[in-house]
């Protein structure tokens, strides 16, 4: 398994977000966690990443407890999240931003190559390179800021509800992207409310409701599932 | 209001103005640092400067160096001094973010907790060399003005227009603007930089990429520290003199120099700076000098009625997410 959580619980002062929540995620997939509003998904990135510590549980990344390990000591280990609502720099330009990607990164020559790649996979940005990453449009961050956890070249991508705020047809460019990246053999684990392009894309899938995990399977059989139709896909 | 005598020599009122000015911007480049990456007013610079000043002044009493000494004395003397307030004001302002905020951070310390310990900090150690360092080594410690030697002699060098610049003058406007080009240079443009605005900007999704927060803001503190013992060097060429409190009001007026250019912005603390020192110079010409002060901050009150964010507005942090 490249990443497995354990029993993890996570609290913001007295409010329990995460009551023992336990999830794997095996190199090569592509695994979506669904769930409505508040039922913990970003709590859960914030897990995995590192920018909120547990108050029980375990994480335990490529044979690596990282539980104790610091937010930025994780992405070192290979581990990148693209957060909730982009974080782009604002104030730094695109090409900037794809350099704070690439922060930990001494091999220069293979840096060059990405930034190919990601301006493969971005023609957008390859054309607004010089632009503050600030006025960009919401579509355009969001490129930016898988384009700059890509730039880490990351074991496991984490995606925060990558098509939050975007145009339907936004949406489906951004997922073809991810599927194109899972392709060309990243793990990726993506956080999403849109549940019918998630469960369609995945291989497998948790459904997480009130900080827990209540359901898993593959995407496909979630899909079809009742119940999932009725909650998370407004199909009675 | 002596209007003639400001117009006659407008020019050499200028570059006087821009001399203090120039050492303001240095010493408020430590609190637009410190302020963008942690949103915290360190009140404790000040006395990182004033550390530097007693460093110059120490250096000084072991090379022996006096206004008598030979030309060898005074380059070797005030090279080691440069070098020596730089890395004594800088380790200044590391000690107090390690021993001060830095556990503070640790227990997530609320904002009012550290302005209160940033002016316990400032206190420690105007205290040591007011009142401590007296009690163990003597005089000169104490809260005496100290008189610093003069190694280099105030000479006109050219007069352009009618107005001549001195050495100090030069040497003073030259350092500061020097030292303030390579640590833009430096914040813009290199890897490191690129951390420290990276963390000003939105600090969870710097960690996120890596980013050690805390070396961050080390780093932040060490170039302050470093800029304000360039400033310590360049004041004592210029003024002579040092005290246990020396720092409080070019502290504030640093301050209020960061405020003007916009806080948390490199280049509006230099404009900052310059505007706040030629401002002062020309009020104490107009009025007296003792108007020089209260010219200062009626400035800096007009500008936060009309201009909150200062004259450049805000932009290590820009629109911080």
């Amino acid at each position: 398994m490249l990443l497995q959580l354990e029993d993890v619980v996570l609290t913001y002062g007295k409010i329990e977000a995460l009551h023992g929540l336990s999830l794997e995620v095996a190199e090569g997939e592509v695994v979506a966690l669904i769930g409505a509003n508040g039922a913990g998904k970003t709590s859960t990135m914030r897990a995995i990443s590192g920018i909120r510590g547990l108050s029980s549980g375990r994480i335990v990344f490529d044979g690596v407890d990282i539980t104790k390990r610091r937010a930025d000591q994780r992405m070192r280990k290979g581990l990148c999240l693209v957060p909730e609502g982009r974080g782009v720099f604002p104030g730094m330009s695109v090409r900037e931003n794809l350099d704070m990607g690439a922060y930990t990164r001494r091999d220069k020559a293979a840096v060059a190559k990405d930034f190919e790649r990601v301006f493969d996979l971005f023609p957008r940005l390859s054309e607004r390179r010089k632009q503050t990453a600030g006025t960009l449009s919401g579509g355009e961050q969001q490129m930016l800021a898988i384009g700059r956890a890509l730039m880490s070249r990351p074991k496991l991508l984490l995606l925060d509800e990558p098509s939050m705020g975007l145009a339907p047809m936004l949406i489906q460019q951004i997922f073809t992207i991810i599927a194109e990246i899972a392709h060309q053999g990243t793990t990726i684990l993506v956080v999403e409310q849109n549940a019918q392009q998630a469960l369609s894309r995945a291989d497998r899938a948790y459904v997480l409701e009130t900080g827990q995990i209540v359901k898993t399977g593959p995407g496909q059989e979630l899909l079809k599932d009742p119940s999932i139709r009725e909650a998370y896909l407004g199909v009675a | 209001m002596d209007f003639t005598s400001l117009i006659d020599n407008l020019g050499s009122h200028t570059v006087d103005g821009l001399t203090k000015g120039a050492i303001y911007a240095l010493v408020a480049l430590g609190y637009t640092l410190v302020y963008g990456v942690l949103r915290l007013i360190n009140f404790a610079h000040s006395e990182v400067f004033m550390v530097g000043t007693w460093t110059v002044f120490g250096v000084y009493a072991v090379f022996n160096a006096t206004a008598a000494s030979g030309v060898g004395t005074v380059i070797l003397a005030t090279s080691v001094a440069l070098i020596a307030a730089t890395l004594a004001s800088a380790g200044t302002a590391l000690a107090v973010e390690r021993i001060a905020y830095r556990p503070l951070r640790k227990k997530n310390a609320p904002p009012l907790i550290f302005l209160i310990t940033a002016i316990g900090c400032s206190l420690v150690l105007v205290e040591l060399f007011g009142h401590v360092f007296r009690q163990f080594f003597g005089p000169p410690f104490g809260r005496a003005l100290v008189s610093i030697p003069t190694l280099i002699d105030t000479k006109v060098l050219f007069t352009v227009g009618g107005v001549s610049i001195t050495n100090i003058q030069l040497i003073v406007i030259f350092g500061a603007v020097l030292m303030m080009v390579l640590l833009d240079l430096f914040v813009n443009y290199s890897r490191l930089g690129r951390g420290v605005r990276a963390v000003a900007q939105d600090p969870d999704t710097a960690a996120l990429m890596g980013v050690n927060q805390d070396r961050v803001i080390m780093l932040v503190f060490v170039l302050g520290g470093a800029m304000a013992g360039v400033a310590a060097m360049l004041y004592t060429l210029r003024y002579d003199i040092t005290k246990f409190d020396i720092g409080f009001l070019i502290g504030v007026k640093a301050f209020t120099a960061a405020v003007l250019g916009g806080i948390g912005n490199l280049r509006g603390a230099l404009v900052g700076g310059l505007l706040l020192g030629v401002v002062e110079v020309y009020s104490s010409t107009l009025f007296s000098s003792n108007w020089e002060d209260v010219t200062a901050f009626v400035v800096l009150i007009a500008v936060l009625m009309f201009r909150p964010t200062g004259i450049l507005g805000e932009s290590l942090g820009k629109a911080r997410a």
